[in-house]
């Protein structure tokens, strides 16, 4: 449940940027292998907002899927989890995409 | 309400320093304060790595539907672009600075509770003080009594109290550098919050994370908890003495080490018998030497 925290984080860095307006919308990227439930930041969301300018925004989450490099054949390797392995045998992967964690964007008004 | 695994706002992070009995408290904001951007030490990055990842980033949806009224032009859309475990991260470098100025080669300990840390530990200081100087930085959730034990053999110790938190953050690390003071060159060990999930996301300055993981255990501990071995940069296996009174298969539970994390290193030792232990002393060694190295 570290997700707590994280939301927490996600609504401290939109109240230091809001500059005393509302916050209308977040827009978050999650990777999917990021080791951080979306769903669970969701839930969270709402709780961590209350009685900041973030409180009743509305929150949308971009997943991003995982994806490697192979680094012996140079095929992109889609990954469901941190770690997996090439067709071509090899588990050796630079993993390019999936544990992003950022604030992308915020609407105010 | 807050926190990392769902504290109260009356909790308090506390580090105290057994020696001169000082305790310190940890503001709730600064206790909190925020985490680590979740990057893994990697080879650097070609430019065809980068350009494949370009296109492929560009070839995900875009970042939202558009299907919102574009009437109301009071509206406005900030680019934040900001990592959320940024502060954590910043802080964490700071810690790293100032422990490369000073020559201290600081290694994170990570694992399940009751994995043998503290055991481990007890023994590496007794049989490692006549060669460094050594101090201890104990995460727990509550008590002082690790770092009563490790004062015990010899060696300086401070604690830090977690309240309900589930790991330390680089903050927390930062406060327990200025209670414990560490020696220039010296060794210093942190032994994080038993827990294999949150102290994988939170990068405190160490040089290197050491997962260590006992045969009483899973053998498929590294695939159930891919985060914290991917994020090691080596595993003890402890207990080994253990070994013929166990259904544990070493060999799958390296493999499975080596499936998440193929440059994980791995050393079998008995914190208790002493059995491997002179290869994690090596090892140690060879980190302090490229510690001396980097400056």
């Amino acid at each position: 449940m570290h997700e707590l925290g994280i939301t927490r984080s996600v609504v401290a860095i939109c109240a230091e940027h809001a500059n005393g307006t509302r916050v209308k919308r977040v827009t978050l990227e999650i990777g999917k292998l990021s080791a951080i439930l979306p769903d669970a930041v969701r839930f969270c969301f709402d709780i961590c907002a209350k009685g900041t300018v973030v409180e009743g925004a509305q929150l949308e989450i971009i997943e991003i899927p995982g994806m490697a490099i192979c680094r012996q054949c140079q095929r992109p390797v889609p990954l469901v989890q941190p770690f997996g392995r090439c067709d071509c045998g090899s588990n050796d992967l630079e993993q390019i995409a999936g544990h992003e964690l950022k604030v992308k964007e915020m609407e105010t008004i | 309400m807050c926190a990392t695994c769902g504290c109260s706002d009356n909790n308090h992070v506390t580090v105290t320093n057994p020696e001169t009995g000082e305790r310190m408290m940890l503001s709730h904001d600064e206790a909190h304060a925020l985490g680590v951007a979740h990057e893994h030490a990697t080879a650097p990055k070609t430019k065809w790595l980068e350009v494949l990842k370009q296109g492929f980033l560009h070839s995900l949806p875009p970042s939202h539907s558009h299907d919102h009224n574009h009437n109301h032009s009071h509206r406005t859309t900030i680019a934040l672009e900001q990592e959320i475990l940024g502060k954590n991260q910043l802080i964490a470098e700071r810690n790293r600075g100032w422990l490369l100025g000073r020559g201290i080669l600081a290694l994170n300990l990570v694992s399940s509770p009751g994995s043998g840390k503290t055991t481990l530990l007890e023994r590496t200081v007794r049989e490692l003080k006549n060669e460094f100087e050594i101090g201890v930085i104990e995460g727990d959730q509550e008590t002082i009594n690790d770092a009563e034990r490790i004062r015990a053999t010899g060696c300086k110790a401070v604690q830090i109290n977690t309240g309900t938190g589930c790991h330390l953050e680089a903050d927390m690390l930062g406060r327990g550098l200025l209670s414990l003071n560490p020696a220039p060159n010296s060794l210093l060990f942190i032994e994080n919050v038993g827990n294999l999930v949150c102290p994988a996301l939170f990068d405190l300055g160490e040089r290197a994370k050491v997962a260590i993981l006992s045969v009483t255990e899973g053998e498929d501990k590294p695939l159930k908890y891919p985060h914290m071995f991917r994020a090691s940069q080596l595993m003890l296996l402890n207990k080994i003495d253990l070994l013929p009174y166990l259904h544990f298969d070493v060999a799958r539970c390296l493999a499975y080490a080596k499936e998440v994390n193929p440059q994980i290193e791995v050393l079998q030792v008995s914190a208790t018998t002493g059995a491997g232990m002179s290869d994690w002393y090596d090892w140690i060694r060879r980190q302090q030497q490229r510690s001396g190295a980097a400056l």
